[in-house]
């Protein structure tokens, strides 16, 4: 089932907020993972596998280097529903 | 019949799906047993959520294993999931802290190679000594090591934690010996997990692997030495003990 991009924003600010503690508010599409949401690998590690579950797809390790924003993984999540 | 068909183990170390206790623990579960895993502190959530993925979901109890009181709680969090003993232990668990590794031997202080003997050496008696009293009928303590026979490029001192290892599974199957608790390594090539690739510059010995094994070496998957955990489980060993079964392609017995 594909989701909007709307609809992935707001499942990962959700995944975010539970790992991180952070307001899902501020997880927006702009922010950086490492530098705005101070996200170490292991959070991110751990963000990953519950958005893969949440959203139906595989997100392979070489990729999750490629995510730098919070966008940069709305697309991608959002090109591998489609 | 699965080969351990009725079996219950507890799978230490499954932290993703590219950890070798995840694969343990997968083949196991096809095999007939049935598992559950153990994970600590931050890295629970992760563990948990692939939990979630093993054919059959298993529970996940919390052990750090530099935790004494995890460690005695450890029989009692057991049997709350519903596991009145355990067959066999499978102790897939490894750390030491960047600056003791990637050629830092020399310049390693005392109090990180102490953590990287803490969770890597030691941790092996305490888990088996926290288990024990759930291992009624006898049955199987398996652990992953990195050949320490040799001084490896960046390995340094996981490589002596490792020798420890190997040392320490020998003084375990004597003493465990007398109760029918066998003790045994899996001595593994180079795989891509987790842990492998926080040690910087591990892909220098990652790299001449498959041309050093005679039949050959894939540093993706970890089934080989999976299997072999589940084999040395099983009751096709059952007068071996004090064993490292190398499973790492044939590079221990070639010379250079
Ligand atoms: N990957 C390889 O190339 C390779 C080769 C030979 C042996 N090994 C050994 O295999 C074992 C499993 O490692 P892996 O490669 O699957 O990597 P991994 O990162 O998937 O697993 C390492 C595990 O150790 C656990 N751990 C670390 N500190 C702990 C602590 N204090 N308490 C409890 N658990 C703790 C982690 O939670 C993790 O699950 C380790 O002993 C490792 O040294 C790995």
């Amino acid at each position: 089932m594909a989701n909007t991009d709307q609809e992935i924003l707001e499942g990962l600010a959700e995944i975010v907020a539970e790992e991180t503690g952070l307001d899902k508010a501020d997880v927006l599409l702009e922010k950086s993972f490492t530098d705005d949401l101070d996200i170490d690998s292991l959070s991110m590690m751990t963000i990953v596998t519950h958005a893969e579950d949440k959203f139906g797809v595989r997100i392979p390790d070489e990729e999750v280097k490629n995510l730098a924003t919070v966008g940069d993984a709305v697309s991608f999540i959002k090109g591998a529903q489609d | 019949m699965g080969l351990l068909e009725g079996k219950k183990l507890l799978v230490t170390g499954v932290l993703t799906d590219s950890s070798i206790a995840f694969h343990a623990a997968r083949l196991a579960q096809d095999e007939g047993a049935e598992v559950v895993l153990s994970s600590f502190g931050r890295q629970m959530k992760l563990t948990q959520a692939f939990a979630k993925r093993l054919p059959v979901e298993a529970p996940v109890v919390e052990l750090d294993a530099t935790s004494q009181e995890n460690l005695d709680g450890l029989a009692d969090a057991i049997r709350a999931e519903g596991f009145d003993r355990l067959d066999g232990v499978v102790h897939s668990i490894g750390f030491a802290p960047q600056s003791v590794m990637g050629g830092n031997f020399l310049t390693g202080t005392w109090e990180d190679v102490a953590t990287a003997l803490h969770v890597s050496t030691f941790s092996y008696k305490s888990i088996a000594v926290a288990a024990r009293e759930l291992m009624t009928d006898g049955g199987a303590v398996v652990g992953l090591t990195f050949d320490a026979q040799f001084a490896w490029p960046v390995y340094d001192w996981m490589g002596v934690a490792k020798a420890g290892l190997e040392s320490a599974n020998r003084y375990l199957a004597r003493d465990l010996g007398p109760e029918g608790i066998r003790c045994n390594l899996v001595s593994a090539g180079p795989i891509r997990t987790t842990a492998a690739k926080s040690i910087p510059g591990f892909a220098t010995m990652e790299d001449a692997w498959p041309t050093r094994a005679p039949l050959g070496w894939d540093q993706t998957t970890a089934e080989p030495a999976a299997r072999a955990v589940c084999a040395l489980l099983s009751d096709w060993f059952p007068a071996t003990t004090g064993e490292i079964v190398h499973v790492d392609g044939g590079v221990h017995a070639m010379g250079q």
